[in-house]
């Protein structure tokens, strides 16, 4: 009794520990997983820079009274201001003031921006009325450029969208091209786990002739294979991830240091923190799925 | 009784080779027990492959407890499986699993929970004698350990029918007799037992056995006895 009480009880999943390259196996998904990281961090924070950048930018305006004569630029500028006032799509019209754009030129000509004879054009920060989509928002605009030209010629008028859409445009594409470099790397992936199934039913081919002769499914042969890999994974998975949001954190702050408004707003929420310590079930599950395919599917050709 | 096994002209042919197996017909009845012999290479093996759905015939009809085996479909055959124990003449063990673990993988895979598991186990490694190697790996066991492990391995869920393939061929005359007289055993429980051998002396230790020769593929049965029912005006 004692002899058999003391021992550990019969176990058919270690069928399979033994098999060669586990933990090189472990490695590869710890590789994997950290890069894939990488790629959705870097896809969460251009897209949330990009909502950022398309918030700020939304329904704002710049009027530009280009005079050189001072007097009839005040002019032309209050006829403007008055006209915006008057307009139902704007919600707020805000003439800049001469120190604020004296701070706004002093990087590039230094004291010589406070010079009151440098003929420096009237400003007027325009906010639209909140509209229900891009077209009502650009219908608006047209109208507020026609309004404020006819007030003036010496008027122009910027779109703030309009002139940052290139760095707005830059940000989708590298949130895209995140998002397909994840998706990549999840089907090289799968890929790895379907090359690693097949090498070792190769590998266990005796052992597994032996479970079907005893009446075991292709199932229960794909669970032994889906158990071990999804260890590696869930180990290297683990590991990549803490890995790779450590650089992430790092990188983050180096980013923040910089002070800069538009790289600055490349940072990641809580949200997206919690998505990225996720990621490893996923592979997990990838993996789990891709191994159970590639097994079954080769018995499926065996008897 | 019951007719357990029933060849019909089966032929097993590997690859474009010659046929290894020629117009093999004859019937099993449940709860008997039969001897199959034949010099090496007569297919005695093939046979027995055959017998525990290792393989399916190139032409020809069985039928294995009541169904068509030929036609089959894949996802049955596990389950036809778990009725029949096998003896493979190289044992064919787990490598890395422990005797105890290797007597008691049919059961697992049959799905019994382990509580279930702990009695039967250690009454079959006692049947064999090797209590004291419950955790001894195969590659530790000598030739006869290991065929003890196979048989217990085979035998462990009662199975309805037993095929064993030269399961004395690496014991001492003593484990031998032992071996047969525990097949003997379960074969008065009812299981149908084939035992694949060359040694006739075997034979005389069950004398309620029939004997199934092979040579050269073909079945030899002069009484006709294997046929089923007999022919008419044969004993």
């Amino acid at each position: 009794m004692t002899l058999f009480a003391a021992r550990r009880r019969p176990d058919t999943t270690r069928l399979l520990d033994e098999a060669g390259g586990v933990r090189a196996m472990t490695w590869v998904m710890a590789i994997m997983v950290f890069l894939t990281v990488l790629a959705a961090a870097l896809g969460l924070g251009t897209a949330s820079a990009g909502r950022l950048l398309d918030r700020q930018l939304a329904g704002r305006l710049t009027v530009q009274v280009v005079e050189g004569e001072a007097a009839r630029r005040d002019a032309a500028a209050a006829r403007v201001l008055a006209v915006l006032r008057t307009m139902p799509e704007v919600a707020q019209a805000t003439p800049v003031d001469r120190a604020e754009l004296t701070r706004l030129l002093r990087p590039w000509l230094g004291s010589d921006a406070a010079d009151a004879g440098l003929p420096v054009p009237a400003m007027i920060d325009v906010d639209l009325a909140a509209n229900e989509d891009g077209a009502a928002e650009d219908r608006a605009a047209d109208r507020v450029v026609a309004r404020v030209t006819a007030a003036s010629k010496a008027a122009r008028v910027d779109r703030h969208a309009r002139w940052m859409s290139p760095v707005s445009g830059l940000m989708r594409s590298v949130t895209w091209l995140a998002a397909g470099v994840v998706l990549l790397m999840a089907g090289a992936t799968a890929a790895v786990v379907v090359l690693a199934a097949r090498a070792g039913l190769e590998a266990h081919r005796a052992t597994i002739e032996v479970m079907h002769m005893l009446g075991s499914t292709d199932v229960q042969v794909a669970r032994l294979f889906q158990r071990r890999i999804a260890l590696d994974t869930g180990i290297g998975g683990i590991v990549g991830t803490v890995v790779a949001l450590g650089v992430i954190a790092l990188i983050g702050g180096q980013l923040a240091a910089l002070g800069s408004e538009l790289i600055g707003g490349v940072t990641l929420g809580p949200a997206d923190w919690v998505l990225l310590a996720i990621l490893p079930l996923g592979f997990v599950a990838l993996a789990m799925a891709a191994a159970r395919f590639a097994v079954t599917r080769a018995l499926r050709r065996t008897l | 009784m019951t007719t357990i096994v029933q060849f019909e002209n089966v032929g097993l042919r590997y690859g474009t080779g010659a046929e290894t197996l020629t117009d093999i017909s004859f019937s099993l009845q449940a709860g008997s027990f039969y001897f199959l012999s034949g010099a090496s290479g007569a297919g005695k093996t093939s046979l027995l492959k055959l017998l525990y759905l290792a393989q399916r015939p190139s032409r020809g009809v069985i039928r294995l407890f009541g169904e068509d085996a030929v036609v089959l479909p894949r996802e049955r055959l596990p389950g036809f499986r778990r009725r029949i124990g096998v003896v493979f003449q190289d044992f064919r063990l787990v490598p890395h699993l422990s005797t105890w673990d290797n007597i008691a993988l049919p059961l697992r895979v049959a799905g019994i929970a382990d509580a279930e598991i702990e009695r039967p186990v250690r009454e079959m490694l006692a049947w064999v004698g090797l209590a004291e190697r419950a955790d001894a790996k195969p590659a530790t066991l000598s030739g006869g350990e290991q065929q003890r492990v196979a048989i217990a391995r085979a035998v462990i869920t009662r199975p309805e029918m037993l095929v064993a393939d030269e399961p004395t061929g690496n014991v001492d005359p003593d484990m031998a007799d032992r071996l047969i007289h525990l097949f003997g055993s379960l074969n008065a429980i009812g299981t149908t037992v084939v035992v694949a051998t060359h040694d006739l002396h075997l034979v005389s230790r069950i004398p309620t056995a029939q004997m199934m020769r092979l040579d050269h593929g073909r079945l030899l049965d002069p009484t006709g006895a294997l046929r089923y029912p007999p022919p008419r005006g044969e004993p």
